[in-house]
């Protein structure tokens, strides 16, 4: 029957105009700046750089070794090597960052720096409402802005962080294995030496004093 | 003559000479419906409301819509050109002739003869409605008939004979 | 108690009639010379102000209301519940640039949205907003009404050609196409009012209207022929006004935006003016043919001003048509056209004889109840009979999907 399907329409409708006001469910819009969603684990927007304990200058990860400029495909990473060196996580001395700035206006959140990091110096964030009204200071992020703790890594990626830092860890407890391995070995070749010279001394019948380890 | 005549009158006579002097047929429609316009204008202006209103209905919303839409239909709208001089002669002799008819049939009729100082109607609108069903209900179903014969005659034309192919389409659509 | 309801009643008839005694202590205290110019400044501003603030309130309240529709939210940020969402549209087309297409026709382009606009307006001229409230008292005022409606067209068309775009002159000529054909039903539609209300004169055929049975009032609408007429009229004003279901002219997922597609900033928000302004129109123009115009729907209810009675009746109608526009898809141009001369044409005739008939049945105490059911019959029975053969040969077939699983 004509017209039939138009009021059935129309009551189709009107349920559901009603329905929305009655029903909060039916509203799946999220207000976005006061109401948010969680992001998801994995999602990913802009690097930044990670540093250990509270000193953003001397926690630093960062070796300055240059991969993720090289490798980065818009070339918004731009580092400058320091001349002197500092100690890293296992106490080795490297370089660090003199200068470290990413373009957030070229930056594609691609994660290659990421995934090239061979020393875990470089993760992605979550943060996502980076506009600015400076186009240009505001968009060009320097150490400072993209320093980041390992806390808020662990913050915002748990299971990644975890992964890592027992990763570092083993590392760490491996190097200081190897370290005291060395250590053992220099002492044992210490005590060897100082036993053959004791020994040497003993033979010699003279007595020298005990090789520092 | 009021101001209001002389204002109105002004701008039917100058569209409607634009009408017949602009380069563009579409101007010239659109110029033709603005003098349609300022004619009802006029009828309104003498206090004919029925047949002023009735003149922006017909003219306005019908005949100068049918212009324009034959115009673009026909593409007639793309193409741009000055009115001839060959045909001026011919022209204001067909327009004089046509002048004389109409001028004659208007003196000769009885409406002239008719004293001018009418007095205007208390209920025009009822006062046409009932001429029109009850002097002239005879014409009227003539022009009825005619207009009917034109629109049977506009069905029969763009009825589509069927091919036995479109049938079957038409069918299984 | 007497005197108290008739000081009541007294209260209400001033509280009514304020804006025409406001009018006139105004015109009689200016001086001669100047008093047409108040008198006609009298007139012309409230329309101009409040028919253009009505179609700032419609603009925020379509839009949330199709969002409710829609299980959304709707405008909701500028201003209480986005309330103040039409101030910042209008900055914003204020401030737009006025881009205007180089090949375009420029004074025809130029004078389209101006003409559009001010047919728009001019048809307020005749509307009855409250007692004693039209701005023009026309013997021949729906006359007026359809001859300044025709008007449009020509705007329209005059938009469409002057841009020199495909899309806005296939927009053209579906709107020239589609407001024609439904003229016709449009126009016949309120002939069956005419004939019964003897009057050309909107005044008039509310006052017709404001009668009461008991506490019901005479309005047509509650008639057979009345409520047919009052659908067909407004189905006809929504393709008049190239509303949804019907905004093919516009269609903007085939045509961009139709006719106004090259018109941007000021002269795209007088586009949009107009069209709100004409179904604003014609919404009121069936509420005073059908719906008693200013009356109240219920006698005793006649203590509340006229002028708001006429507003909440446009306000409803404005709801009804966002209500249509949010539940039903857009026509194809055939459909449209069939829809129009196979069903509202003939439909439109048919109410006109049952017009004719409700008049002559003689009004006895037996008759009311079988010259209702006649009537009802001479509607009811042409409906089904072409509603049928409309449904007939054409079959809606299950569609197969291919590749799609069928959820």
């Amino acid at each position: 029957m004509l017209g039939e399907g138009i009021v059935k329409g129309l009551i189709e409708t009107a349920r559901n105009f009603v329905g929305s006001y009655v029903d909060k469910d039916r509203l799946v819009t999220v207000q976005y700046p006061e109401e948010r969603n969680p992001l998801p684990e994995a999602a990913r927007n802009f690097p930044f750089l990670l540093y250990d304990g509270d000193d953003p200058e001397a926690g630093l990860r960062c070796v300055s070794c240059h991969i993720c400029e090289k490798e980065c495909p818009p070339r918004c990473i731009h580092i400058e090597k320091s001349t002197d060196k500092k100690p890293d996580f296992v106490g080795k001395q490297q370089f660090y960052p003199k200068v470290f700035n990413i373009d957030v206006s070229v930056c594609m959140s691609c994660q290659i720096c990421v995934e090239v990091c061979p020393f875990d110096a470089i993760r992605m964030d979550k943060e996502f409402e980076l506009s600015t009204d400076d186009r240009f200071g505001g968009l060009l992020w320097t150490k400072k802005e993209l320093a980041k703790p390992n806390e808020y890594y662990q913050k915002i990626h748990p299971m990644e962080a975890a992964e890592t830092d027992a990763r570092r860890a083993e590392e760490l407890k491996q190097t200081q294995a190897k370290a005291a391995a060395a250590a053992a070995a220099a002492a044992a070749k210490a005590a060897e030496a100082a036993k053959a010279a004791e020994a040497a001394k003993a033979g010699n019948g003279a007595a020298g004093k005990e090789p520092s380890a | 003559m009021t101001v209001s005549f002389v204002l109105l009158a002004l701008l039917t006579l100058s569209a409607a000479v634009a009408a017949m002097s602009m380069p563009r047929l579409i101007h010239c429609a659109l110029a033709l419906a603005v003098a349609f316009t300022g004619l009802g204008g006029i009828f309104l202006n003498l206090g004919a409301e029925f047949v002023g209103l009735a003149q922006l209905l017909v003219y306005v919303g019908a005949v100068a819509i049918l212009i324009v839409f034959a115009i673009l239909l026909t593409r007639g709208s793309e193409v741009s050109m000055r009115p001839g001089a060959r045909s001026a002669i011919s022209g204001t002799v067909i327009a004089l002739a046509v002048f004389a008819v109409l001028a004659h049939a208007v003196l000769t009729s009885g409406v002239s003869r008719m004293a001018t100082t009418a007095v205007t109607p208390s209920n025009r609108v009822q006062e046409i409605g009932v001429t029109l069903l009850q002097q002239y209900v005879l014409p009227l179903e003539v022009i009825a008939l005619l207009l009917t014969a034109a629109l049977i005659g506009a069905v029969i034309l763009a009825w589509r004979e069927k091919s036995p192919a479109a049938q079957e389409g038409a069918e299984t659509r | 108690m007497n005197g108290y309801f008739a000081m009541a009643t007294g209260l209400a008839e001033r509280v009514d009639q304020i804006f025409v005694t406001f009018d006139h202590w105004a015109v009689t205290n200016t001086p001669e010379p100047l008093r047409w110019l108040v008198s006609i400044l009298l007139i012309v501003v409230p329309i101009l102000a409040v028919f253009p603030g009505l179609f700032a309130l419609t603009t925020v309240l379509e839009r949330k209301g199709l969002g409710r529709i829609q299980n959304r939210y709707g405008p909701n940020r500028v201003g209480p519940y986005g309330l103040l969402q039409p101030i910042a549209d209008a900055v914003k087309s204020l401030t737009k640039e006025d881009v205007v297409p180089r090949t375009a026709d420029g004074v025809v382009h130029y004078l389209a949205p101006l003409v559009i606009v001010s047919t728009a307006f001019l048809a307020y001229a005749v509307l009855p907003v409250g007692r004693n409230m039209i701005a023009v008292h026309l013997d021949a005022g729906l006359l007026f009404f359809f001859a300044i409606g025709s008007a449009t067209e020509l705007a329209v068309f005059m938009a469409g050609w002057s841009s020199r775009n495909k899309y806005s002159l296939l927009g053209a000529m579906r709107a020239i196409a589609q407001m024609i054909s439904y003229e016709v039903p449009l126009i016949l539609s309120s002939i069956a009012v005419i004939m019964i209300a003897g009057t050309l004169s909107p005044e008039k055929i509310v006052l017709e209207q404001a009668q009461y049975t008991g506490i019901f009032p005479h309005w047509y609408v509650f008639t057979p022929w009345g409520f047919a007429g009052f659908l067909l009229f407004m189905t006809a004003a929504a393709a008049e006004t190239n509303r949804s279901p019907f905004d093919l002219p516009e269609g903007e997922s085939e045509i961009i935006a139709g006719y106004f597609v090259e018109y941007s900033g000021f002269k795209f928000a007088l586009f949009f003016l107009a069209e709100y302004l004409e179904i604003f129109a014609v919404s009121g123009l069936g509420i005073t043919l059908f719906l008693g115009g200013w009356s109240a729907p219920l006698s005793f209810l006649a203590v509340i001003p006229s002028w708001i009675w006429f507003f909440a009746k446009l306000l409803v109608m404005i709801g009804v048509f966002i209500w249509v526009r949010g539940t039903m898809p857009r026509l194809r141009m055939d459909q449209l056209m069939n829809f129009a001369w196979k069903f509202m044409l003939p439909m439109a005739l048919i109410d006109m004889v049952c017009a004719g008939v409700w008049r002559f049945l003689p009004g006895g105490a037996l008759w009311v109840v079988l010259r209702w059911l006649i009537c009802a019959a001479i509607i009811v029975v042409p409906y089904v009979a072409l509603a049928r053969g409309l449904e007939q040969g054409r079959k809606i077939e299950q569609r197969v999907y291919r590749y799609a699983e069928e959820g």
